[in-house]
């Protein structure tokens, strides 16, 4: 952390948005975590997509559980709504707010501990309800806050710092997600945000749950020579399925990536993803395929990033249930409450 | 990044392999050239003098004035003077200027130390009482040769300095007027090196080089300024010849106290420093309706901003696009001047023309004052001594080492390439002063330059303390606080301008940027986290792949377009790509080092000084350049 305030100075040439905002208006307060740590960067990334997106930060709602990775919303978009839970409860508090409040964008911060132990079957039942919501888990293989445990993400073959080995098999959440109903799964690593940063706009303007997996190495205890966590690692292994591009609505971007290679996919809201492959055989809407390559790259030592996995209906909670068009709170109490005369015929139902 | 060399070109192995470099990219910064960080320093690089800026303001801000003082005396010569009219190059150049609206004030607060100071006197050099056998003539007794003076006396030289003017100063003290410049604070800085031991001949005149050569000094030094005021050779022009004065010699009687009043009506014609002076004294001398004119739009004014501020603060009005164009006269009486109206017409390039509107006017009036611009006048100088001159009449100078084509003789000052300001008069005469003792001692005066002092040390103290003060204040410049106007206009030696106070002296030293403390990079240990990348208020730092200049300045996260200001490129780091820092901008927060896991940047102070000719001049900066050093 630092003592002073960063200095509210900006490069006089810097760009702004349609809202007339620059990206410095999309910063929260000065980082607490360690110097050098992921999160921060990528958070970083998260201030350079909402302010891509021309998001007005009060329609933003970031909802987080407990972790450093849990801390990172106050470092990002201080203008905007925000619920810093309790350990592995973010889904509920997202799935109780999206309920009430459709209106908002949800933006669920989490990390490995904090999605991977105590709140996994939260995290498995906000996917299998399609909860709409972008969900990133800050992914750094221990649980940073308390010290550097080993998390349950952290890969069999990765000791700690101090040498003691791992006795258990790594939890994929990518492949979870992919299993489970998300509808956009992708994976990325705090240290490329030219991949990051148009995924994260990519999958906050999905409709539906989209599940990010961001590699964010723990410089403090998980960054060693060991670790499969480490920057020097992932750098090494990374697999990249995919380059995206991320264009917005009523815009048109001229492609010049050799043909065949190149594919576009549409988003309800009108807005596109340029995917750029790398590999062509690949076809991010075929969950068998995706799970498949993961799987046989990962018995290869190697971090499989990019779009992993899409779902082109984006099927979202609200439209399963059939709720009601507007949020609570623009429906007026004499409409939310049926009133004593209606509750009465009701409650005699259940006599 | 290969690009395809057109087809049919080969080149020559070498010049193949150039090319191949400059495909590559940028190569690697090398900040153990001490003119790459100099640079960064912007007001001290943009300083004649190297003034070490930032470290005065900073000692400001600890309220250690005397040694702010002494520090700029040794560079400068005359802080006090400076402090209230230097044509301060720095402040453009200062960086705060470029983040905001506007520069610190740097002048003002040298002012602060020469208000502030305490008795300075056992800090000054020793003068050896056995003189070096070493005989030098000064000519003209302006800023130029008194520093030449000052670094060469206490070097056991004796300096002659002859001035026509019965005092020395010069234009410092026959032109610029004593409401900005009171003649106390000009007498105690002039005067405190004259009383070193020069020998003064002052109310005599030069009308031989030649002479004067005969009189086997081992140096001359010619700071002879550009005393003649030009004219304007219009209709009319002899008949009033009573009603209109050129501007520098009004100013020089006026200083003299041999004019003291003006007409009620004065026209001013010209748009620079000259006319704004001769403006603001005219209604000081009971002027009520002064109006300046200049023939081109007021934005291409020659004047320095502030002080066509302070003259439209007394209530000057400025007329422009004015173009004198007679003198008129009625039944034998002077009546005023006539104007054609002009009107700024520009080519596709840019270049402006002045076509006149057809319109005119007549400006009644009583006197006009002609501050149209200075020539030099060296018709003193015979031409067949082996000193030679260029076509347009100005001597041959080497710029390094002032010495003209005549070995042994040196000039310096508005005398060497015409009109400029205090400051560039003791830059060149502290280069003169080198010179002339390397002449003297029968060496090189190329090859033995001494070489500038410089060091560059780590500022950390803890894991979130430097040694500086790295939270600049956020706030506005502050206006110098001024004197009742009323009272001011009534009387010409009121001081216009009153100083800061100490609170307002450390509230605006906080404003300084600190540029004298660098970011320093060591690839080695970069991890590329891009953690110093995300925290940079500014938006300097990119890690990137390497290419050409011009393609890297606009791959940068916000496009390097000010080509005056340096990239700052590493060597490749793990992933092949480098770290590219533009410095434009930076504010010397020190947060990319603060973040950095690895220590990989680093906050140090770069300290840059000029070394003088004489050691005991530069005690006080030698403390400062290696003081850091051996912290
Ligand atoms: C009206 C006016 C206002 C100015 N205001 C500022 C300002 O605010 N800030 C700033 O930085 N600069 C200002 N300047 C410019 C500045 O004064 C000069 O650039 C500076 O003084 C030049 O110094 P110098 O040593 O070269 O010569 P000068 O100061 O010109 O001194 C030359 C001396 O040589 C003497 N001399 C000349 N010929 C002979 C001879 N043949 N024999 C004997 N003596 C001779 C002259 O009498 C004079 O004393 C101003 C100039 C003018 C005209
Ligand atoms: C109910 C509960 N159990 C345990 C803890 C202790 N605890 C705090 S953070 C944390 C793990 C955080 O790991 P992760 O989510 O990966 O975040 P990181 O710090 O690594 O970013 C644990 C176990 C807690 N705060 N609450
Ligand atoms: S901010 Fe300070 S150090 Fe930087 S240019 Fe301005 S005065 Fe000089
Ligand atoms: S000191 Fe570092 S963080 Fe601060 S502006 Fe300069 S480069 Fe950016
Ligand atoms: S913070 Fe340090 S280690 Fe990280 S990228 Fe910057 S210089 Fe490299
Ligand atoms: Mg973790």
């Amino acid at each position: 952390m630092s003592y002073i305030q960063k200095p509210t100075a900006f490069h006089p040439a810097l760009k702004k948005n349609k809202l007339g905002l620059t990206r410095r208006d999309y910063e929260g307060a000065m980082s607490t975590l360690c110097a050098g740590c992921g999160h921060d960067s990528i958070t970083a990334a998260i201030i350079e997509a909402c302010f891509k997106l021309d998001l007005p930060a009060h329609r933003l709602a970031k909802v987080s559980g407990i972790g450093c990775s849990s801390k990172a919303p106050t470092y990002f978009l201080s203008r905007s709504h925000g619920f810093n839970s309790v350990h592995g409860r973010m889904p509920s508090i997202t799935t109780g707010a999206n309920l009430a409040n459709r209106d908002l964008i949800y933006l669920g911060v989490s990390g490995d501990g904090d999605t991977a132990s105590i709140g996994l079957s939260q995290f498995c039942h906000a996917m299998r309800r399609q909860l709409n919501m972008t969900y990133i888990v800050m992914n750094n293989g221990c649980y940073g806050l308390t010290k550097g445990q080993f998390s349950a993400t952290n890969d069999k073959t990765s000791p700690s710092k101090k040498g003691e080995s791992n006795l258990f098999e790594a939890i994929d959440l990518a492949q979870i997600a992919i299993q489970l109903g998300a509808g956009f799964v992708g994976r990325s690593f705090s240290g490329d945000k030219a991949q990051l940063v148009p995924m994260i706009e990519a999958a906050m303007s999905y409709n539906g749950f989209a599940f990010l997996d961001v590699i964010s190495p723990c410089v403090t205890f998980n960054n060693h020579p060991g670790s499969t966590k480490s920057y020097d690692y992932v750098r090494g292994h990374n697999s990249v399925l995919d380059k995206l591009d991320f264009v917005p609505a009523e815009e048109e971007i001229e492609i010049d990536y050799a043909e065949g290679t190149t594919s576009e996919v549409d988003l309800h809201g009108g807005a596109k993803i340029h995917l750029h492959k790398l590999d062509t055989g690949y076809d991010p809407t075929n969950a068998d395929q995706a799970i498949n390559t993961i799987r046989t790259r990962l018995n290869k030592g190697e971090v499989t990033t990019g779009l992993l996995y899409f779902d082109g209906r984006e099927q979202d909670l609200h439209e399963t249930l059939g709720t009601s068009e507007r949020a609570l709170n623009q429906i007026p109490i004499s409409e939310l409450c049926p009133g004593s005369k209606n509750l009465a015929p009701i409650n005699d139902r259940f006599r | 990044m290969g690009r395809a060399l057109p087809r049919g070109l080969k080149l020559a192995k070498s010049m193949d392999s150039s090319v191949k470099e400059m495909q590559r990219g940028m190569p690697a910064t090398d900040v153990g050239d001490p003119q790459y960080f100099h640079k960064v320093v912007d007001c001290q690089w943009a300083c004649p003098a190297h003034t070490p800026v930032p470290e005065y303001i900073r000692l400001i801000a600890q309220r250690r004035f005397t040694d702010a003082y002494m520090l700029n005396w040794e560079s400068n010569v005359f802080p006090g003077i400076l402090g209230r009219v230097c044509d301060r190059p720095c402040e453009p150049a200062c960086r705060r200027g470029r983040i905001e609206d506007k520069p610190v004030a740097i002048c003002r607060l040298k002012r602060v130390a020469a208000d502030y100071r305490d008795d300075i006197s056992d800090r000054l050099p020793a003068i050896p009482t056995e003189g070096n056998g070493k005989r030098v003539a000064l000519l003209g007794a302006g800023p130029a040769s008194l520093t030449v003076a000052r670094d060469l006396l206490p070097l056991g030289y004796s300096c002659t300095l002859y001035d026509k003017d019965p005092k020395a100063g010069g234009l410092m003290r026959t032109n610029i007027p004593s409401f900005r410049l009171p003649e106390k604070v000009l007498d105690e800085e002039v005067y405190r090196i004259v009383d070193f031991g020069v020998e003064a001949k002052f109310g005599e005149e030069i009308t031989s080089l030649k002479s004067l050569l005969d009189e086997d000094y081992d140096a001359v030094f010619i700071g002879t300024g550009a005393p003649k005021g030009k004219d304007l050779s219009l209709p009319g022009r002899k008949e009033a010849n009573d009603k209109i004065q050129i501007g520098i010699s009004f100013l020089t009687s006026v200083a003299f106290g041999h004019v003291k009043k003006v007409g009620k009506r004065v026209v001013v014609i010209g748009g620079g420093n000259t006319a704004m002076d001769c403006c603001r004294t005219a209604v000081r001398l009971g002027g009520e309706d002064v109006r300046v004119t200049v023939r081109s739009p007021r934005k291409d004014m020659k004047a320095s901003a502030w002080e066509i501020e302070e003259a439209e603060q007394e209530g000057i009005p400025i007329y422009d696009n004015h173009s004198p164009k007679a003198f008129v006269h009625e039944n034998g009486k002077f009546k005023g001047v006539l104007f054609e109206i002009m009107r700024a017409e520009y080519d596709d390039n840019g270049k402006r023309k002045l076509v006149a509107t057809g319109e005119e006017v007549l400006f009644e009036c009583d006197d006009v004052l002609m501050a149209i611009g200075q020539d030099n006048a060296f018709d003193w100088i015979e031409r067949d001594l082996g000193l030679e001159f260029e076509t347009w009449g100005m001597p041959t100078v080497d710029t390094k080492t002032m010495m003209s084509t005549l070995p042994g003789v040196f000039f310096g000052g508005d005398s060497a390439w015409g009109p400029e300001n205090i400051i560039v008069a003791v830059a060149h005469g502290h280069q003169a002063a080198i010179s002339i003792d390397l002449h003297c001692n029968g060496k090189d005066l190329s090859e033995n330059r001494p070489a500038p002092g410089h060091s560059l040390i780590s500022q950390k103290m803890g894991i979130h303390e430097w040694a500086y003060e790295n939270d600049y204040a956020d706030t506005g410049r502050i206006d110098v606080p001024h004197a009742e106007l009323a009272s001011s206009l009534k009387d010409l030696k009121v001081e216009v301008e009153l100083g800061f106070d100490d609170q307002l002296a450390f509230d605006e030293a906080e404003r300084c940027l600190n540029c004298d403390v660098q970011t320093v990079f060591t690839p080695q240990l970069c991890i590329e986290c891009d953690a110093c990348m995300d925290i940079c208020p500014i938006d300097c730092i990119n890690f990137i792949n390497n290419a050409p200049e011009t393609e890297l300045r606009q791959g940068v996260r916000v496009p390097a377009t000010n080509d005056t200001q340096d990239l700052y490129v590493s060597e490749a780091l793990k992933t092949g790509r480098i770290m590219a820092k533009d410095e434009d901008v930076c504010v010397h927060c020190g947060l990319c080092a603060e973040r950095c896991p690895t220590g990989a940047w680093d906050m140090q102070k770069f300290t840059y000084m000029e070394t003088q000719a004489a050691k005991s001049c530069q005690r006080n900066l030698d403390a400062y350049v290696h003081w850091s050093k051996t912290r």
